[in-house]
C-alpha cells in the first residue's frame, strides 16, 4: 500500500511542470529573435541599444588602474550595497541635483545594471494582485517583471498629436491624456513606472507632464519607479526634470540610473537606485538574497568617472555635455537621412533612439491581412534580410493586445560612429533610388 | 469614503487635497490611529532582512582586528588573470553588452573544461548559464525551479543564503544535520556524516530539491562517492532535483577527491551544478559564476536571468 501511494504521488509530481509558476508567460523575449537576425543579416546594426563607440578614455584608464594597481583587494568582495567610493560620489552628485542631503549608506544602492534595479523594485513592492501602471510604448522588460512579481500591468498610451504644419513630428507630440491616465488608477494600484527620457520614443517629459503624474501618485498614495537611465542624453537645451524633486514625491520614488548609459559602457552592468531609506531598505533585502555583491573593479572605475564629472560639471569638457552634443548631431544626421527617403522621423528630445513612420514603404512590404504578426515586425525583418539594415519594430514596446495600435513605426539607435550612420544613409539612399526608378 | 480616507492615509505626504475641514479632521484623527505606511515590503521578503554578514563585516572592519572571518582571499589573484582583464578592457566592443546567457568565449571554455571533468558533451549555449557569482546561480536556480508548496532539503550547517532564498521562493526548507561521529582518530571534516535513515525520512512527495554543497562551507567536508550515492538514490526515488554548490571544487587536499554528483547514473538530468570564478581564481570581487545542467532545466534559469539582469559584465567574462 505504501509503495502504491508513493508511486501515485510520484506520478503526480512528474506530470507537473518542473519550472515554477512565476515563469508563466514571461519566457518569450523579442531581443533573442532580433539580435539573432541582426547578427545573421545586418551590415548596419541600428537595432539593439548600445554605442558602437568606446567609453571615454578616462573611464577605461580608471578600470585598468583598478585591475592592475597596488590594491589587489579590488579583486575581492566590496561592500554589498555598493562600493563605498561609488555610493559616496553618487550621494554627493545626486544630492546636488535633487537639492537634498543624501546618506550614501542608506539612500543609494548599487545594482547589476539598471535592469536589476527595476527587478528589485518590482520584487520588493509588487505583490500578487497589485496593479502597476505602465506608459506605452515601454522598455519591454517592465511587463514581464511585473508579471513575475505576481502583479497586473495596466497600460496607458502616449498618443501622437499632429505636428504643426510643415514641421516634423517631435517626441514631445506624443502625450498622455490626463483623464485617461487618471482613469487607470484604482485601489489596487501599487506603482507607476516612469521612463524619462523615454525609450523608445525619446520623449523628455516636461515639468507640467511630471506634475500631472506626481499629483496622481500623491492622491492615490502610490510609488513611482523612475527609470532615468538616459538622464544625460537630452537635446536642444531641454531640461531633464527629476520627478523625485517635485513636491510629495521624494518619499515615494525610487530613481534608477545606469553607468552603462551614462558612460557608454553598457557591458559593465553597473546601475544604481536612489531614494529614501524607507524604500531602499527593501531593495537591500532583495539584493542580499539574490546576488549580494556587485563587481568591485567596475564600481571603482565608475566612482572615478563620477569624480571627474563632478569636477567638470556643466563645463564644456564634461563628458556628459560632450556626449549630448555629439549625439544631438548624430540624431540630426539620421533625421535628415530618414526624411530624405520618405521615412518620417519623430525627432527625439532625448535618449539615443529615434522612431520613424514607415507607412510610405508599404509598397515594398505589403500588408498581409489576418496576419498574427504586427506589420512593423514583418517590415523590420524584411528590411534586415533584404537591405542589411537592422532596426526594432515599435510594436515590440507594446503589450500583446496593443501591438497593432501603432504598427507602422520602427526604432533606430543612433549611438553609432559616423561611418556606421553614413553606411545606413547609403543603404537608405540606394533603397530610395530603387523605389523611384521604374 | 475609502477613496477619501486613502488620500490622508500616508506618512510623508506634504500636500493633500482637503475636502472639508470637518470631514478631513475626523478622517485624520481616525486615520492616524490606524495609519500604516502603505509602502511596505512584499510578502516574499518578509523576515528576510537580517543578515549575519552585515553585522560581522562591520566588526571586522576595525584595522586592529585580524580578519579570518569573511570568506575572501587577501592574496593577489594570479597575474595572468589580472592581465587578461586589463587586455579585455582595452578592446572597445568588450565594454558593451554581450550575449545574455553568457559571453560566447566563456561558455565555450566552460563547456570544454567541464566536458573533460564530467566525461560528457556539454552544449555551451543550452547547458550553461553565466550568473553574477555562484550566489546569482543559486538565486536563478531557486527562482526558476522552486515555488510555494515545495520542500527543499538543506544539510546543516549550511552556507547561510540557502534558507532565505528558499523562503523567498515561497517554499519550505527542511533541515538535516551532519552529525559528528568520533571514532577516536584526529578530527576531520570526514567525521561529520549524514544518517542515511534520517535523510530518507526527510524526503517526501513534496521534496522538490536537495541542496548539496561539496566541498562544504563551513566544515570543509568533501562528500565521498558513497555519500553522494545515498543522496542520488533518494533523488531518483523521489524524482527530486539536486542543486549542487561546488564553488570550492578545486580546493581539495591530498588524499581527497571532488566528485560531481551530476556524474552519477541518473543524476545529470536532475542536477544543476554551480561554480564560481571568484573561488576558482581568487577574484571574489569579479562576481562571476555559472550553472551547468541539462537544457530542459537550464532553459528555465535562462528565463529568470533574462527577466532579472539580462547580461553579466562583458570584460570580466
Amino acid at each position: 500500500l505504501q509503495t502504491h501511494s508513493l508511486s501515485l504521488s510520484l506520478q503526480a509530481k512528474m506530470s507537473r511542470p518542473v519550472q515554477a509558476q512565476r515563469l508563466a508567460g514571461i519566457d518569450k523575449n523579442i531581443w533573442v529573435e532580433f539580435v539573432k537576425l541582426a547578427a545573421t543579416y545586418s551590415t548596419v546594426n541600428l537595432g539593439q541599444g548600445f554605442p558602437d563607440f568606446p567609453p571615454p578614455d578616462f573611464l577605461k584608464e580608471a578600470f585598468v588602474r583598478a585591475l592592475s594597481g597596488e590594491d589587489h583587494m579590488l579583486h575581492q568582495y566590496t561592500r554589498a550595497f555598493g562600493h563605498p567610493p561609488l555610493v559616496k560620489i553618487l550621494a554627493q552628485f545626486f544630492g546636488k541635483l535633487l537639492g537634498r542631503d543624501l546618506d550614501p549608506m542608506t539612500d543609494v544602492m548599487v545594482t547589476v545594471g539598471a535592469y536589476q534595479a527595476l527587478f528589485y523594485c518590482f520584487q520588493a513592492f509588487v505583490d500578487e494582485g497589485d496593479e502597476v501602471i505602465i506608459i506605452e510604448p515601454f522598455f519591454d522588460c517592465y511587463e514581464p517583471m511585473v508579471k513575475m512579481a505576481g502583479g497586473t500591468p495596466v497600460f496607458v498610451p502616449l498618443r501622437p498629436k499632429a505636428p504643426k504644419d510643415g514641421k516634423l513630428m517631435s517626441s514631445a507630440d506624443w502625450q498622455l491624456d490626463p483623464a485617461e491616465l487618471a482613469s487607470k488608477f484604482s485601489k489596487r494600484t501599487k506603482a507607476i513606472v516612469l521612463n524619462s527620457p523615454n525609450n523608445p520614443l525619446g520623449k523628455v517629459f516636461s515639468r507640467g507632464e511630471l506634475e500631472l503624474i506626481a499629483d496622481l501618485c500623491v492622491k492615490h498614495d502610490i510609488l513611482c519607479i523612475s527609470d532615468e537611465v538616459y538622464e544625460w542624453l537630452v537635446y536642444d537645451g531641454k531640461e531633464h526634470v527629476r520627478i523625485a524633486s517635485l513636491q510629495g514625491m521624494w518619499d515615494r520614488t525610487v530613481i534608477i540610473g545606469s553607468a552603462g548609459k551614462t558612460f557608454s559602457a553598457t557591458g559593465w552592468k553597473v546601475g544604481w537606485t536612489v531614494g529614501p531609506n524607507r524604500l531602499l531598505q527593501h531593495l537591500r533585502t532583495m539584493h542580499q538574497n539574490s546576488v549580494y555583491h556587485c563587481a568591485t573593479a567596475a564600481q571603482e572605475a565608475v566612482a572615478q568617472g563620477f569624480q571627474r564629472e563632478l569636477e567638470h560639471y556643466r563645463k564644456p569638457d564634461s563628458y556628459f555635455v560632450q556626449l549630448a552634443k555629439e549625439l544631438q548631431q548624430k540624431r540630426d544626421w539620421l533625421v535628415q537621412s530618414l526624411d530624405a527617403v520618405g521615412m518620417k522621423p519623430i525627432v527625439p528630445e532625448g535618449t539615443y533612439f529615434l522612431v520613424a513612420d514607415i507607412s510610405e514603404f508599404k509598397s515594398d512590404v505589403p500588408d498581409v491581412p489576418d496576419s498574427d504578426e504586427p506589420y512593423d515586425s514583418r517590415f523590420a525583418k524584411w528590411m534586415v534580410k533584404n537591405k542589411g539594415l537592422a532596426a526594432i519594430p515599435l510594436s515590440a514596446f507594446y503589450c500583446a493586445s496593443h501591438k497593432n495600435n501603432y504598427n507602422h513605426f520602427i526604432r533606430f539607435c543612433f549611438a553609432k560612429e559616423e561611418a556606421t550612420l553614413r553606411a545606413a544613409n547609403d543603404i537608405l539612399q540606394k533603397w530610395k533610388r530603387e523605389k523611384t526608378s521604374p | 469614503m475609502l477613496f477619501a480616507s486613502r488620500s490622508f492615509c500616508c506618512l510623508g505626504i506634504r500636500t493633500y487635497r482637503l475636502q472639508t475641514d470637518l470631514l478631513s479632521r475626523s478622517i485624520k484623527l481616525s486615520a492616524s490611529a490606524t495609519m500604516a505606511f502603505r509602502h511596505k515590503n512584499t510578502r516574499r521578503i518578509e523576515g528576510l532582512d537580517s543578515n549575519v554578514w552585515v553585522e560581522f563585516t562591520k566588526v571586522a572592519a576595525d584595522p586592529s582586528i585580524v580578519n579570518l572571518g569573511q570568506g575572501l582571499p587577501d592574496i593577489s589573484p594570479p597575474s595572468y588573470v589580472k592581465e587578461e582583464l586589463a587586455k579585455a578592457a582595452a578592446v572597445d566592443r568588450l565594454n558593451q553588452y554581450t550575449r545574455g546567457f553568457g559571453h560566447p568565449s566563456l561558455v565555450k571554455a566552460l563547456s570544454q573544461v567541464y566536458e573533460r571533468v564530467c566525461g560528457r558533451k556539454i552544449d555551451p549555449l543550452t547547458d550553461i548559464l553565466v550568473t553574477v557569482g555562484a550566489y546569482g546561480s543559486l538565486f536563478s536556480t531557486i527562482q526558476a525551479l522552486i515555488e510555494e508548496g515545495d520542500e527543499v532539503i538543506i544539510i546543516e550547517p549550511f552556507y547561510d543564503c540557502y534558507e532565505p532564498m528558499v523562503k523567498m521562493a515561497g517554499a519550505k526548507p527542511v533541515f538535516i544535520p551532519l552529525r559528528y561521529k568520533n571514532d577516536g582518530n584526529s578530527a576531520s571534516s570526514a567525521d561529520w556524516v549524514l544518517d542515511a535513515a534520517e535523510l530518507a525520512n526527510k524526503f517526501n512527495s513534496k521534496t522538490k530539491a536537495i541542496i548539496l554543497n561539496t566541498p562544504h562551507n563551513p566544515i570543509g567536508k568533501v562528500f565521498t562517492r558513497e555519500e553522494l550515492q545515498v543522496i542520488a538514490d533518494l533523488c531518483i526515488k523521489h524524482d527530486s532535483l539536486c542543486i549542487s554548490d561546488e564553488v570550492y571544487e578545486w580546493l581539495v587536499y591530498k588524499g581527497n577527491k571532488h566528485i560531481k554528483i551530476a556524474t552519477l547514473p541518473g543524476m545529470w538530468e536532475r542536477t544543476i551544478t554551480i561554480g564560481s570564478a571568484g573561488k576558482t581564481y581568487s577574484v571574489t570581487g569579479w562576481k562571476l559564476g555559472w550553472s551547468i545542467g541539462p537544457q530542459n532545466l537550464i532553459k528555465h534559469l535562462q528565463v529568470v536571468h533574462q527577466n532579472t539582469l539580462y547580461t553579466c559584465p562583458t570584460p570580466l567574462q
